[in-house]
């Protein structure tokens, strides 16, 4: 059968490879792109009608503020996890009917395309936004602090980080996105075997991207180390922001592997280097071993803060100090260093020596005992507890259940000789779904609906908050057990089409578990709309849940400093500790307070970068190279605004502190 | 020490927790399930799958000893300690107990003793480029068992499978005979596949410019079985990828021999004889193609597309090595560039070298080609043996893994270049 190949190599020099042939020639594509730009002509209308621009501009785009950051991490998380999740429930209808002689409905080029953004998405621009959205939004309140360390380059961090994002949704319908698997293994990455931009815009989102991780991750570990509050040695850090240190330290280390890895394959695909290729002495295998060196911490990167989120609840909800404070921060350390010597995992199967295998398995297998310690230490904070169930602690209890299966099936994976006949199957996916959704959505819906009261000052709405739930776990079950069993019958991933009739009818219970989680992520965002809706009846006090940690000690929403006087520290539940001392917040006594000033480098820059990727991705080189030194010379440029803060006048502090204050108590106080 | 089990257990008479009860019915109704359908993985066609499929089983029920207990007590807990149960203790500032921290480390770490060791042994056993030691539980391997050597090629989007010692090639078509050891010898011609029939053996990637090895049996006919086996590439490898499926085909020794000659002398599925020229049509991207035979196959082949110089006037890796190793061609190294050229015209095969106007050129160009012998070196015999006398791995007398698992004598003696072997 022939193979027809669409000719894409034409160039001009004023508009690179862009030409007509960049409109993808998929229908769906075509209404899809009817229907963002209705939506986003709306909502542009919108919000010109109502007069916010102004308002989003000044208040949040450009603010340095670590909250308004965390948020907007949050949104941009949000969004691109649907705009993820609709790639799955793609490929869950395309394997449900591609039987029988069926070519389903997507074509190679489309099906191939969808697994890979869906992977690419969900992890870089979902599950990363989400992570970094909590860090930002509750480590400073967490130890006290009025900002980050860094205030400005937090606000960088997030353009850049939106910058990829929106390269990825440009892809959509500019062009095409890889057809390569989420990691792009050469030499199907390669420009011999993918000549046309998909592997581009992959490159460039996760470079650009990649940026502002790495710089989130060196300004939360200074905050970290440097922004404590007095008192708060290392050892009565709160575990959620112990989680976000090490989560950190593995960014700064584990990212710039990325970085490097990157810009070889860029090397290889723009200037003909033989990094990776077939030919002069390039080797794929190289590739496999450096991703893999930065893909298996970021694994951890994605998990470490979500157990510190599970900690901070469980202990909330309890009512009870965390069991075991001690032995979880060194399970964190001890995962923390494991997880740079456990990366042959991924690829048992490329012929490495038994010895090699051997070593690498048992070495992930080690990884088991502290997250097992971690679970028991949750399962004995529970003990001799009076358990609340409200939403976050059912999140909890649901992710103990279903994040121990999912540890289960690691371990298996673990074995080499188990690896090699389970190896790329779906037995592997539903697996590493099973300790994502389990371990790190389910820490996101838990997260959300413990400190959204925090952000907001009123609680998210029960009961939509329990049809999501309910239909998020129950989905989960009916979307992912199938695929184990589809993996013990040897079904391989990625596949589009499917010969044997007797496998259907587990692809037909994953897509039904598909949508009853799509009905769960409806709930969820209705709960959000119904919730801001009858936000007077929702309001809550500062302390809705008697939590522990410090961040509840000052007003919810908070004010834009944080906290009026920095707090002492004494015991490791300092809000607990304070509340039980019947510490009062002082009523006068106010000083100016020191804060960053809003700036729009962040934004201006990001969107500079935008370009810049765009032009980079289809060969505008004249292009590339202004916005490159754009880049360059805005960033400089920026170095001498000497107009980067302020100070709060003792008055307006008090004036806040006071009309704070005039709200009803927290209840614990 | 005390059992903290017995503590928190409630004194009165308490209902049982409905959740493990639902989990009992879950657990049950997924067996029956699973027995339902064709779980190939833990009931496969081969030894090897078996022992793999076997480990599958052991890993998981060690595991279960302490995932079972952790999610009981988590429901238990859960719904015992729940606020409104006012009669279940309440020790807010309980937050640690040394016994119960070394319970939680040490338990997890006992299981992981018990699988490590598991791991290292099995590991080692079924490395698939160990030869195997037995055709199944019951029979060993004796000096008559000559394992059937076939070279497996992932092209772009089919198997081809060569039978060196036959002398005849199939294209997704495999046919073996059972009870019989096969050594594969695994490749690709463009970019990474994964080569795995779940019945036989687990997989191993099959990757360009390098080769893999397999080492497996199959202990039940196809026709026992009443179906052909699957085979497939387990490694996304682009468009064409959902359909690279293979059949295979496990027949009886003599029914294998008929087979082959009936490859020999031509049927249906015939496509003539694989050359240099077959053999580059071949490799052109194509999609769910046919089975198809070759009667016969140009000596070398094989080791030509591992080498990368199948096309003419391509100079084989192996010799740009070699010259390497001696200091390499100096300036006229340069004029070598397109003859070691592979994958820089994409799927489309290489273009000839355009003829050089200047005189100095043309000749430094014709002296690299003279240097081209278009003959690709051995590769390194990375075959580790199976153990004749496996008493080491119980414990008994255990000798370093290194002097266990290869046997460094039977490496030959032919230097071959490192980057054709794929083990780091």
């Amino acid at each position: 059968m022939a193979i027809e190949a669409v000719d894409h190599s034409h160039w001009s020099p004023l508009l690179g490879r862009l030409w007509w042939d960049a409109i993808p020639p998929d229908p769906i594509v075509w209404v899809t792109f009817a229907a963002v730009m209705m939506g986003g002509l709306a909502l542009v209308a919108g919000l010109t009608y109502f007069k916010v621009w102004g308002y989003l501009w000044k208040e949040w785009f450009t603010s340095v503020d670590h909250k308004k950051i965390g948020i907007m991490y949050m949104i941009l998380g949000i969004v691109m996890f649907v705009r993820g999740f609709a790639d799955a429930i793609m490929m869950r209808l395309q394997q449900a009917i591609a039987f029988n002689g069926s070519e389903g409905y997507l074509p190679a080029h489309h099906f191939d395309q969808v697994f890979t953004a869906h992977g690419v998405i969900m992890i870089f621009f979902a599950a990363m936004p989400f992570v970094t959205g909590f860090m930002n939004y509750v480590v400073p309140l967490q130890i006290g602090a009025r900002d980050v360390s860094f205030p400005f380059l937090n606000n960088f961090s997030f353009w850049m980080t939106t910058s990829g994002a929106v390269l990825i949704m440009a892809s959509l319908f500019i062009g095409e996105f890889g057809q390569t698997g989420w990691l792009a293994y050469p030499p199907l990455s390669g420009i011999a075997y993918s000549p046309y931009v998909g592997v581009d815009y992959w490159i460039w989102s996760l470079q650009i991207a990649g940026v502002g991780t790495l710089l989130s991750g060196v300004n939360l570990i200074c905050t970290i180390v440097k922004m404590r509050a007095p008192g708060m040695n290392m050892m009565k850090m709160p575990i959620f922001t112990w989680t976000a240190l090490c989560t950190n330290i593995l960014i700064v280390a584990a990212f710039p592997v990325l970085t490097a890895v990157l810009c070889m394959l860029s090397l290889d695909r723009y200037l003909g280097f033989d990094f990776f290729t077939n030919d002069f002495g390039g080797s794929a295998m190289m590739y496999v071993n450096l991703i893999w060196i930065w893909g298996h911490p970021e694994v951890y990167i994605l998990i470490l803060p979500c157990f510190g989120i599970y900690s901070e609840i469980t202990s909330t909800f309890c009512g009870k100090r965390l069991f075991g404070y001690t032995s979880m921060v060194y399970a964190t350390m001890v995962i923390t260093i494991l997880s740079y010597i456990v990366w042959l995992h991924h690829f048992f199967t490329m012929g490495s020596g038994a010895s090699v295998n051997s070593f690498f398995g048992i070495t992930t297998m080690v990884i088991s005992i502290p997250t097992g310690a971690k679970l028991f230490n949750w399962l004995f904070t529970m003990y001799r507890a009076r358990i609340r169930f409200e939403l976050p602690m059912m999140w909890t209890v649901a992710f103990m259940v279903t994040f121990t299966i999912g540890g289960m099936t690691g371990v298996l994976l673990a074995v080499p000789p188990a690896d090699f006949v389970l190896h790329n199957s779906l037995f592997l996916i539903a697996h590493f779904h099973n300790v994502i959704i389990g371990g790190v959505v389910f820490a996101v819906f838990a997260g959300i609906n413990f400190w959204w009261p925090k952000a907001f000052g009123f609680k998210l709405h029960r009961g939509f908050g329990l049809v999501s739930f309910w239909c998020w776990v129950v989905g989960f079950y009916f979307a992912f057990m199938p695929l184990y069993v589809l993996g013990l019958m040897g079904v391989t991933r990625r596949t589009r089409v499917f010969h044997d009739p007797s496998l259907q009818i587990w692809f037909v219970i994953a897509a039904i578990g598909a949508a009853i989680i799509a009905v769960g992520i409806a709930a969820f965002i209705a709960q959000i709309a119904f919730s801001i809706w009858k936000r007077k009846e929702l309001a809550c006090g500062g302390d809705p849940w008697d939590a522990r940690s410090l961040e509840w000690s000052t007003t919810s929403p908070p004010p834009h400093y944080n906290f009026a006087f920095t707090p002492v520290v004494h015991d490791i539940d300092a809000w607990t500790d304070m509340k039980r001392c019947e510490v009062e917040a002082p009523k006068s006594g106010f000083l100016p307070i020191h804060m960053p000033k809003n700036t729009g480098a962040g934004i201006i820059l990001g969107g500079i970068a935008t370009v810049f990727g765009f032009a980079m991705i289809w060969h505008i080189w004249w292009l590339s190279a202004i916005t490159f030194l754009g880049m360059i010379g805005y960033a400089i440029f920026h170095t001498f605004n000497y107009d980067r803060d302020y100070h709060i006048p003792a008055d307006e502090v008090a004036a806040t502190e006071a009309a704070a204050h005039g709200q009803p108590l927290p209840a614990g106080a | 020490m005390r059992s903290p089990e017995s503590q928190q257990m409630p004194r009165r008479p308490a209902a049982p927790p409905r959740a493990p009860v639902t989990r009992i019915a879950a657990a049950v109704a997924l067996t029956s399930a699973l027995s339902a359908c064709n779980t190939v993985v833990l009931k496969p066609a081969g030894d090897v799958a078996q022992q793999q499929g076997d480990m599958v089983v052991i890993a998981t029920v060690l595991m279960l000893l302490i995932i079972v207990p952790v999610i009981a007590a988590t429901l238990f807990f859960a719904w015992h300690y729940r606020a409104s149960n006012k009669q279940a203790k309440y020790e807010p500032d309980w937050d640690h107990s040394t016994q119960l921290e070394l319970l939680i480390w040490a338990a997890p770490l006992l299981i992981i003793i018990c699988l490590g060791a598991l791991t290292w042994v099995g590991t080692h056993l079924l490395d698939p480029y160990r030869t195997i030691g037995r055709i199944d539980a019951k029979t060993p391997i004796t000096a008559a068992d000559k394992p059937l050597e076939v070279e497996a090629i992932a092209l772009d989007w089919k198997w081809l499978f060569i039978y060196p010692e036959q002398g005849i090639a199939t294209v997704n078509e495999l046919v073996v005979p059972e009870n019989r050891p096969l050594h594969f010898r695994i490749t690709a011609s463009s970019v990474m596949n994964s080569f795995y029939i779940p019945e036989l053996a687990g997989q191993i990637y099959a990757m360009p410019g390098m080769e893999t090895r397999l080492n497996a049996v199959f202990n039940k006919t196809s026709a026992e079985t009443g179906h052909d086996f699957d085979g497939f590439s387990a490694n996304y490898s682009g468009a064409g990828f959902s359909g690279m499926h293979f059949a295979v085909r496990s027949v009886k020794a003599d029914e294998f021999s008929g087979w082959v000659s009936g490859v020999k002398a031509g049927g249906a599925k015939s496509a003539g004889a694989l050359d240099t020229k077959t053999y580059l049509a071949l490799e052109k991207p194509s999609e769910n193609v046919a089975a198809m035979q070759y009667a016969s196959v140009e000596p070398k082949l094989y080791s030509r597309i591992v080498d990368m110089c199948v096309e003419p006037g391509k100079m084989c890796m192996s010799e740009m090595m070699a010259i390497d190793a001696r200091g390499g061609l100096g300036k006229a190294g340069i004029r070598n560039v397109q003859m070691l050229t592979y994958d820089k015209h994409g799927r489309e095969a290489a273009k000839e070298g355009t003829e050089n106007p200047d005189q100095a050129v043309r000749k430094e160009l014709a002296w690299v080609r003279a240097l081209c012998k278009q003959d690709p070196g051995a590769v390194r015999d990375s075959t580790v043996h199976a153990p004749a006398d496996k008493s080491s791995l119980t414990g008994f007398g255990l000798k370093a893994p290194q002097s266990l698992s290869r046997a460094e004598d039977d490496i030959q003696s032919t230097p071959a270049h490192p980057s054709k072997i794929s083990r780091n």
